[in-house]
């Protein structure tokens, strides 16, 4: 279910970026990405998300040109790209630190791809005050890099990555250096101008909740690998793996043991020795270790509501945090301290007091078994 | 905003802005910061102290000689100021100089000093040395026919307690002639004429008998405190009885009373017989070029107490009657001296930036690891002394040395006709480049390693070729190391000592070579310390002109 998305595209005729067996190594000894196989459409805006050290900005600059593959094959347009040096690939790119040029206006920089391409000055005079319109920043084309404040300097720094209208544009991490105002500002500018030029975008985060408002897909990377390609809901609510299950979102976990399988419904005895369903995600069968993971809102302290299907169990309130939008409930369930609920503050909702011992309870198909 | 807060900013309006105990909030800012100011500074004292003692104060010190001449008006002072009144028309000076001439330099004889004044004056004029040395001695016959006469007369003239008792006088005694010669003395002698001479000059015989008294007081000065005799057992100096025969020719006796009345009227009457002294004529039997004009004009040019002639002397001019005026042609060594300084250090910085750019390249590009490792090859030469990088390149570079050798042995160059690549330009060239490169390297790699990567790997993403995102964006980047590094290099260069001085010969040696050969072998200070000012002020002109045309602000060294 989790590769239905992404089969849609693979080995299609119409990849626009692919990456194939894609293996990288700085030192000889250990991979940095592990047999990397990604293909994207054109006008897609993908993300590459991971904990650092998980190999996606090293992708990235594999795609850029600025690292050599080690084993494995990029493509961009269908053509093998691995002998072709950066400045011939034609990809756009916005860097973490901006790395606009200190020593040139904000004219002068926007200008230079266009110089280096050899353009006559009207032409480039032209294009650089529409790209500088496009970002807003009109009246800053004669100010310095230094004299811009963050947010300006990035949208800058946007300008010049489309201004020479590449079709794929690379973000490494672009909005890592805002405050989260101007940083969710950006990132709805970023997707909008994306998708209204429609060009292809490989975005770089470590911040889950950009990856998740602004992908069409996202790339989970974990340890080298592609722990899972897919769209922000079916990650968030279908992770598939237990990695992802705990990477992106916040997540209750349970450690249990599978009891029996039926198709894709699973019965797990936890280890205190509760008895519950769940669908089965990547474990293979009885007797198997499992995780078995509940998102926070999905948990309901009204069980009446869910009906018959219910899956209900004990739990004692440790903490009640009221945070405005919701409150955040930290649980005992099933031996563990950290189970948390998230409830909306609405008129009828009961605050619970700590010490209290209540009865939560979930359906079973928000409750996922996988590995452990 | 608060009612208080907009009365305070009414307040600011009007005046000062006040604390809130109504002092106003700039005095109390100040108090407050003090006791900080003072920590900081007691913190840098003892470098501030040390600097001040040990640098600042010798070399204001050292240019203040390029402009001071007091040695003239210190050694002959009357002669001086009789010259002052001399317009110089007349070929010599009035004759009232030749006998000033006499008192100062009988006096700076008995202390020793006219042969330091001649040595002076002879960086002028050559042979003013000699001339000044044996006249210290000629002195003494002058006026030898009067003094005879007086002795002839009455041996009392002979006797140490007579003199004492005459010119001591009954009445009052004069204490402002005293603390006058005191003064002649100290300037005269470099040292302090203080303390008890158990002598001070009467009155009534200072008004009678003004040079005699002057004289004798200085005589007595210097017996007592120079040679630590006794005044009263002492016969006076021969400048004394001269004094005494020049004034006796005018003095009017008939009111006097005092000692040695009779002698002096008696004295008087027999001298009128002889002729008058005549300076100027004793002067030129000493020694006949103090008839010679130049001599005087020379004296005249240099008496004043600050002079231009060591700087005139400093870019190839003197002082002449007609005012300051080039050299002649063969004479003019410094600007020539000072251009090739200029154009040497310049090529050396140059090609100290045309090597150590790559270096520094090199370095900031590679991993930490190595690039400390090649930084201490970088810094090896500063642990090796100066002394031995230069000898060093002696042996390299001489014609039996070890480039000749191979370039023979490869057949590249005949045996006949090895290269010429040290004692000329072209060898201090490359050792000093050789031993200034680490100045360079230094500054250029920490300017560089802060330049982050992304800048060149945007440029290449942009589209722009290696070359492209080097010279476009990389290099306008390091200039500012450029800039530093060329700073100091030049600076240093210019006033490099030691490797022009061994590999230099004599088309490759520095101004600064010529600064200490005047400071160590001709003694000429003055000129050394005219020609260092110079220097330094150049270097202080190319700093300006570099900050108004790259501006410090972009020179980094970190």
């Amino acid at each position: 279910m989790n590769g239905e998305y992404r089969l849609a595209y693979d080995g299609g005729e119409d990849a626009f970026v692919a990456f194939e067996h894609v293996q990288k190594s700085y030192d000889g000894e250990t991979l940095v990405v592990k047999d990397l196989n990604l293909t994207m459409p054109k006008g897609e805006f993908l993300t590459m998300l991971g904990p650092s050290g998980s190999g996606k900005t090293t992708c990235l600059m594999m795609l850029a040109g600025f690292e050599t593959a080690t084993h494995g094959e990029i493509k961009l347009g269908g053509v093998s790209i691995n002998n072709i040096p950066p400045h011939k690939r034609g990809i756009g790119m916005v860097f973490q630190n901006y790395a606009l040029f200190p020593h040139m206006t904000i004219a002068e920089n926007l200008a230079f791809p266009l110089e280096v391409r050899k353009l006559g000055k009207a032409e480039r005079e032209q294009k650089v005050r529409r790209a500088l319109d496009m970002v807003q920043m009109g009246e800053f084309g004669s100010r310095r890099p230094a004299q811009l404040s963050g947010g300006q300097q990035q949208r800058v720094a946007l300008a010049r990555a489309l201004v020479f209208e590449p079709e794929l544009v690379l973000m490494d991490e672009p909005l890592g250096a805002l405050d989260k105002q101007l940083r969710e500002h950006m990132q709805f500018e970023i997707t909008n101008l994306a998708h209204d030029l429609g060009i292809t975008t490989v975005y770089v985060t470590h911040d889950q909740t950009e990856a998740l408002t602004m992908s069409d897909r996202v790339a989970v990377f974990n340890d080298g690998r592609i722990q899972q390609l897919a769209p922000p809901d079916e990650l968030y609510e279908a992770p598939g793996n237990s990695f992802v299950a705990q990477f992106i979102g916040e997540n209750n976990t349970l450690a249990g043991r599978i009891k029996s399988m039926r198709g894709e419904d699973v019965t797990v005895e936890l280890d205190t020795g509760e008895i519950v369903a769940a669908k089965a995600v990547n474990v293979t069968g009885a007797g198997e270790r499992t995780l078995v993971s509940i998102r926070p809102e999905r948990v309901e302290i009204d069980t009446e509501k869910l009906g018959p299907d219910a899956q209900t169990i004990r739990a004692e309130v440790l903490e009640f945090i009221y945070m405005g939008d919701i409150f955040r409930t930290r649980l005992r369930v099933a031996g563990r301290d950290d189970f948390i609920i998230k409830t909306r503050n609405s008129p009828d909702q009961r605050r619970l007091k700590k010490g209290e011992v209540i009865s939560i309870g979930w359906l079973p198909r928000d409750c996922r078994a996988l590995d452990a | 905003m608060s009612a208080t807060a907009s009365d305070q900013s009414d307040a600011a309006d009007s005046g000062p802005v006040l604390a809130a105990d109504g002092t106003p909030l700039k005095k109390s800012l100040n108090r407050a910061l003090r006791a900080q100011k003072l920590r900081a500074l007691a913190l840098i004292a003892p470098l501030l102290i040390f600097v001040l003692m040990a640098f600042i104060a010798p070399i204001g010190d050292m240019l203040f000689r390029s402009v001071e001449n007091r040695i003239v008006s210190n050694t002959i002072p009357m002669t001086a100021r009789v010259l002052e009144d001399w317009d110089g028309e007349s070929d010599l000076p009035p004759p009232a100089t030749f006998e000033a001439l006499y008192y100062d330099l009988f006096l700076a004889a008995e202390a020793r000093r006219h042969t330091r004044l001649g040595t002076r004056l002879n960086y002028e004029q050559t042979g003013l040395s000699s001339l000044f040395r044996s006249s210290g001695r000629g002195v003494d016959d002058v006026g030898e026919d009067q003094r005879d006469l007086l002795e002839d007369l009455d041996p009392q003239w002979e006797e140490a307690g007579f003199w004492h008792g005459l010119m001591q006088g009954n009445g009052d005694s004069d204490r402002a002639l005293l603390l006058d010669q005191r003064a002649r003395l100290a300037a005269l002698a470099g040292e302090s004429f203080q303390g008890d001479i158990g002598f001070t000059p009467g009155e009534d015989i200072v008004a009678l008998l003004p040079q005699t008294a002057r004289e004798y007081t200085a005589f007595a000065l210097f017996t007592v405190i120079e040679d630590e005799d006794v005044v009263a057992e002492e016969e006076p100096w021969e400048s004394v009885y001269t004094a005494l025969v020049q004034d006796l020719r005018t003095a009017d006796l008939s009111l006097y009373s005092g000692p040695g009345a009779a002698e002096l009227t008696r004295a008087q009457a027999a001298l009128a017989e002889l002729p008058p002294i005549d300076f100027a004529a004793a002067f030129e039997q000493i020694d006949e070029d103090w008839i010679a004009p130049p001599v005087w004009d020379t004296i005249k040019m240099y008496s004043p107490d600050y002079t231009t002639g060591y700087f005139l002397n400093a870019v190839d001019m003197q002082k002449t009657t007609d005012g300051p005026e080039m050299r002649p042609e063969g004479e003019r060594i410094y600007a020539t001296l000072f251009k090739r300084t200029l154009f040497m250090s310049l090529m050396i910085t140059f090609s100290c930036i045309l090597l150590a750019y790559p270096v520094a390249f090199l370095l900031s590009n590679l991993p930490m690891r190595s690039a400390n490792m090649l930084m201490i090859l970088v810094l090896l030469p500063f642990w090796t002394s100066l002394l031995v990088r230069t000898s060093a390149w002696k042996i390299m570079l001489q014609q039996q040395g070890v480039i000749n050798d191979v370039l023979v042995w490869l057949g590249l160059v005949g045996d006949d006709a090895r290269l010429v690549m040290i004692n000329n330009q072209l060898g201090t060239i490359i050792a000093m480049t050789h031993i200034l490169l680490p100045f360079m390297i230094l500054p250029m790699y920490s300017v560089m390693s802060t330049i982050p990567e992304s800048y060149t790997r945007a440029a290449k993403s942009l589209g722009a070729t290696n070359w492209t995102a080097f010279w476009r964006v990389y290099f306008p980047q390091s200039v500012p190391g450029i800039g530093a590094g060329s700073i100091l290099v030049f600076i240093l260069a210019i006033g490099y000592y030691i490797t022009p001085e061994i590999v230099g010969g004599t088309t490759g040696t520095f101004i600064s070579n010529r600064i200490a050969y005047h400071i160590s072998s001709s003694l000429n200070w003055g000129l050394a310390a005219a020609l260092g000012s110079i220097l330094f002020a150049v270097v202080l002109v190319l700093y300006w002109a570099y900050d108004r045309i790259v501006g410090i602000d972009n020179v980094k060294l970190g």
